[in-house]
């Protein structure tokens, strides 16, 4: 049995939407920029693209600029403002939690003469729009966090923190690649100047993404050239994925409730059958409606999440952690220890993703199979003997 | 990412568990790393009659443990002394280059262990 359940890290490119790219390569392969008709096929399955992109944000079709992928329009978002007002001010605001693509970024300008304010999150992984407020300087030019965290799927007050944003004037931008498709987005309501998505997260291709940039907002551009996407984004288009990415959203579009109550039910059977049948576990992020609906993520005490995941693996299951090991440096996930927990227990978590195609069979097996793995695991481990020894006192 | 032999170390440890009359222990690493290794020793004369190990970590740390106990098992002290971290990852078939520093320190676990011995040995002196 195979169970894939890393939809965060990835999703599969729904058959639909893989087999109208395909006509993309093969047949209307024209370079939108050009006039004749194979040209204009192209520029109008582009502009369709466009148009289905930005319907599932609230957006109309001329303020989606396509990107290279998410981590793209990230760095086009904070660098393309940075450039934009360094004139005006130097300072920028972040959370504790992003994803890599805007803290690296962020910190690449704060080591370039900006300003950089990092909020904090309480235990659940939750900033409060408090601790923004009190942030917020003159300078301020920049305000970045995320929608729904990738590792514990906690949601933010995006649109709290959006009015804070606009009353002071200040560029806002979120990065909703992993909220797209799972949570209602609207970028009028949610007061949202400057916003990121990603195709592939959603059953779409890899390579796509988007940045929607409110009408009348500043950026300046990172990629020079041919003066495509507005002079936003030079290239030739990746017209298949862009395509792709298009009918990935309006399916998204329809399948969103019944998505969310699919997985929301799927999610709450697998954290619940977890902490049934192991001891010494502690679910990491926010219980309920403060939650993505597709996001597992526990610490299994005394065991560490590598060795966890190559175990799942061998048996067929694909899952991800926040263990230094897998982070590629000697620290446990960034959004793990800044939500509180000790090195430890962090170096112990396991994130399980859900997506459309997972099934009760699937989560039952996993059930089935984890809590063996762990008590092999914790029988090895030097950690455990204290527990052992309570146990038999 | 790993080789089929870690994959065999990880998945069918050698010697794993505790030894009631050890006469030398040793530990490494922290759980602020990542990785504890543990390595329980039974020496009799100089030979090492028994060995097994405990560990927290990942992959390559179970693995890098259990491969050190098959190597030194019937060994003397001074054959011990020289297997080093590479040595254990070499038998191994190698490690991921990123596995290198923080997860490979079975060896520095087994000298450490046989430190204990000594010293216990000199009190007992």
């Amino acid at each position: 049995m195979r169970v894939y359940l890393d939809h965060s890290a990835t999703t599969p490119v729904d058959p639909e939407v893989a087999a109208l790219m395909m006509t993309y390569y093969t047949e209307k392969y024209g370079n939108p920029s050009s006039v004749h008709s194979f040209g204009r096929e192209a520029k109008q399955a582009l502009e369709q693209a466009r148009s289905q992109v930005a319907e599932l944000i609230g957006a109309t079709p001329q303020e989606v600029t396509f990107t290279s992928g998410g981590t793209e329009a990230d760095n086009l978002a904070i660098l393309g403002t940075a450039e934009a007002f360094r004139k005006k001010g130097k300072h920028i605001i972040t959370s504790c939690i992003e994803h890599h693509a805007v803290l690296e970024t962020c910190e690449y300008l704060g080591k370039n003469g900006f300003d950089l304010t990092v909020i904090p999150v309480n235990e659940e992984g939750i900033l409060l729009v408090e601790d923004v407020k009190k942030a917020i300087r003159p300078d301020t030019i920049l305000i970045s966090v995320m929608h729904a965290n990738n590792e514990v799927g906690s949601i933010q007050p995006i649109a709290e923190i959006g009015k804070l944003a606009k009353e002071h004037g200040i560029t806002f931008h979120v990065d909703a690649v992993q909220s797209l498709g799972k949570l209602p987005i609207n970028v009028v309501e949610m007061n949202v100047d400057l916003l990121t998505i990603s195709s592939h997260k959603i059953y779409g291709p890899k390579g796509v993404g988007a940045l929607y940039i409110r009408k009348g907002v500043r950026i300046v551009p990172l990629v020079h050239g041919g003066g495509q996407e507005k002079r936003r984004r030079s290239g030739t288009e990746n017209t298949p994925g862009i395509i792709g990415f298009g009918k990935a959203c309006v399916l998204a579009g329809q399948r969103m409730a019944d998505d969310a109550k699919h997985q929301t039910q799927l999610r709450d059977k697998l954290m619940n059958g977890i902490l049934e049948r192991i001891e010494y576990v502690k679910v990491n992020g926010p219980l309920g409606e403060k939650r993505l609906p597709n996001n597992v993520n526990v610490s299994i005490r005394y065991v560490e999440g590598e060795s966890l995941l190559l175990s799942l693996d061998m048996l067929g299951i694909a899952a991800s952690s926040g263990s230094a090991c897998t982070s590629g440096s000697l620290d446990p996930s960034h959004v793990l220890l800044a939500m509180g927990l000790i090195h430890e227990i962090a170096h112990g978590s396991l994130r399980f993703s859900l997506g459309r195609q997972n099934t009760e069979e699937e989560i039952d097996y996993l059930l089935e199979q984890l809590p063996k793995i762990v008590e092999r695991l914790r029988m090895m481990s030097p950690l455990y003997d204290q527990v052992i020894h309570k146990k038999q006192a | 990412m790993y080789t089929e032999k870690v994959m065999d170390h990880f998945t069918n440890p050698r010697n794993v568990g505790e030894l009631e009359n050890a006469n030398g222990v040793g530990e490494v690493g922290n759980a602020k790393c990542g990785d504890i290794m543990r390595i329980y020793l039974d020496i009799e004369g100089d030979i090492i009659k028994d060995v097994k190990f405990k560990t927290f970590g990942c992959g390559a740390a179970v693995a890098t443990s259990s491969m050190v106990t098959e190597m030194v098992k019937g060994k003397t002290i001074d054959e011990a002394l020289v297997i080093s971290n590479a040595a254990v990852a070499e038998a191994l078939g190698g490690l991921p280059e990123t596995k290198m520093h923080c997860s490979n320190l079975a060896a520095d676990a087994l000298h450490k262990a046989i430190e204990d011995y000594h010293n216990k040995q000199q009190k007992k002196e």
